[in-house]
């Protein structure tokens, strides 16, 4: 069975406007898939019904198993256990050191501090930050606080992470940086990752399947390493 | 397990809360304990106003007097008829010798009047008192029907009238209190709502990372909890001294010997825990109220 099955799926804004319209699309598990498209084409809010930020106005997406547009708001976080999400402005709480940030994920959830050390240690050291665990965010570049977002996406195992343009905030060394971290937890522990971004080097480098968004509708599906830049433009 | 760990880490983040936003809370604080002593007050004032509504209740009697020619019979059932009214609580005959003993030990002219007359000029009374003074008016028609009863009579007007004062004064009280008890609880629910808002990343990032609703709830739950019973120290050390000083100022009486206070102990006892309990409730009320209505979860 596929992760992500997303069918004939519409969503209507309140303000009449259509973000999304008709979209087909499936995601396997193990896969890493870039989601690109100009400003206000609808990726976002794609994204965003992956994790159930947005509820899709008709049509199915199941994620995992779970069908997100019957999903109710108070059991919203059994999907979110499910999934690890990195944003572009990282949402790191500042009075918190590295450590406590990465742990705060799961605290949430209710878990022993007995088995929450370990896990929150091989996250770090999965993302390389293992020596900044008692620094605050605001002690960190860039690039070292999206690396900590990532390990708080990742600590719990997550069978899905969901990145919503994660290098939007970095300059491009950094970004590679931070993509080849996200390809190295892909191949390590089979998690499948959907990327959002605008970086089309990157995209085109990494070679992997490419959803193209347009106007709300999925206009091109790119096979594995068959995304080219100049071709799209 | 776990639902304990999620119930301790609850209460430590709404310790820690309350401490972290310091002004905030004092400013809770302070605002409850303001409103929760003009509870106090009014919750004393009506307490009080009970005990001299009840004091004065005990007063109350009707006063009965049978005919000249009435019988022993006749007594005896009328007697045994009062056991069976149910607003009768107590009763007590005195006929009209005992009557002429008793007027005549009260003075000498008194004794030498009564000697002088040949006949007793006195008559027989019954001197009732009742279980509920609201329906005295119809306890009093009711005897009034016996044919040789000469007359009933309990303070028309008088009585009627300061037992419906002091009703209206209670009632008053009583809604003061209500209101008071909302303006404390919508108190809470701001400050609760400004910590929420304060702690929106957290909340936000909470939820994407799959806390459950229960787990971001409780501890503003807990908050208002703590808001609340800090917020009632002040009106309970208030009231503590406050009213033993008020006491032993008027030595238990308030302008005259009609008006007589309740007892400190353990009235204020009482109050100082109704206090608590007030904060406590409206405290964890009003949070839950702004969580439900700011948290959208």
């Amino acid at each position: 069975m596929n992760l992500i099955e997303v069918k004939n799926c519409y969503k209507v804004y309140n303000n009449g406007v259509t973000a999304v319209a008709d979209f087909n699309v499936s995601i396997e598990r193990g896969e890493f898939v870039f989601v690109i498209g100009a400003s206000g084409s609808g990726k976002s809010t794609f994204i965003k019904m992956l994790y159930r930020e947005e509820r899709p106005t008709s049509g199915r997406v199941d994620v995992g198993g779970i069908n997100v547009a019957r999903l109710r708001n108070s059991k919203v976080y059994k999907l979110r256990r499910k999934i690890g999400i990195v944003f572009q402005d990282f949402k790191l709480l500042p009075k918190l050191t590295v450590y406590e940030n990465v742990a705060f994920a799961l605290e949430a959830i209710g878990m022993h501090t007995k088995e929450i050390r370990p896990k929150v240690i091989k996250a770090l050291e999965n993302v390389g930050l293992k020596d900044k665990a008692r620094s605050f965010p605001n002690q960190l570049s860039g690039g070292e606080q999206q690396r900590v977002c990532i390990a708080r996406a990742i600590v719990n195992n997550p069978k899905l992470l969901i990145c919503d343009e994660p290098t939007g905030n970095l300059d491009p060394d950094i970004s590679n940086e931070i993509v080849n971290i996200l390809e190295k937890i892909n191949k390590d522990s089979g998690t499948t990752i959907i990327m959002a971004t605008h970086d089309r080097e990157i995209v085109e480098r990494m070679k992997k399947r490419v959803l193209l968004i347009d106007n709300g509708v999925l206009a091109k599906d790119y096979a594995k390493g068959s995304y080219k830049v100049h071709e799209s433009n | 397990m776990k639902a304990i760990r999620i119930l301790t880490r609850g209460i430590r983040d709404a310790f820690k809360s309350v401490f972290r936003n310091f002004s905030l809370s004092t400013a809770a604080i302070t605002c409850s304990s303001i409103t929760l002593i003009l509870v106090a007050v009014a919750m004393v004032i009506s307490y009080n106003v009970k005990n001299i509504t009840s004091d004065l209740e005990r007063e109350l009697t009707i006063v009965v007097y049978l005919k000249e020619d009435r019988t022993e019979d006749q007594v005896q059932k009328l007697l045994k008829d009062l056991e069976t009214m149910p607003n009768v609580e107590d009763k007590v005959y005195k006929n009209k010798e005992e009557w002429k003993l008793e007027m005549k030990s009260y003075s000498d002219t008194f004794s030498q009047a009564l000697d002088f007359l040949e006949t007793n000029p006195l008559l027989d009374s019954i001197t009732i008192t009742v279980k509920d003074v609201n329906h005295l008016k119809e306890t009093t028609e009711q005897i009034k029907k016996y044919d040789f009863v000469s007359s009933a009579d309990y303070g028309e007007g008088m009585a009627e009238n300061l037992v419906a004062v002091f009703n209206v004064v209670e009632k008053v009280t009583i809604i003061i209190v209500v209101a008071l008890i909302l303006v404390t609880a919508f108190l809470i629910g701001n400050t609760i709502k400004l910590t929420i808002f304060s702690r929106r990343g957290e909340i936000d990032i909470m939820r994407l990372v799959g806390a459950s609703n229960i787990s971001i709830r409780l501890p503003f739950i807990f908050e208002g909890l703590i808001l609340g019973i800090l917020g009632s120290i002040i009106p309970i050390l208030v009231t503590i001294y406050g009213y033993i000083l008020l006491y032993d100022h008027f030595n238990g009486y308030l302008f005259t010997q009609i008006i007589r206070l309740v007892e400190p102990f353990n009235f204020i006892l009482y109050v100082s825990g109704a206090l608590a309990i007030i904060g406590a409730i409206i405290g964890m009320f009003g949070s839950y109220r702004a969580v439900r209505r700011y948290l959208k979860i």
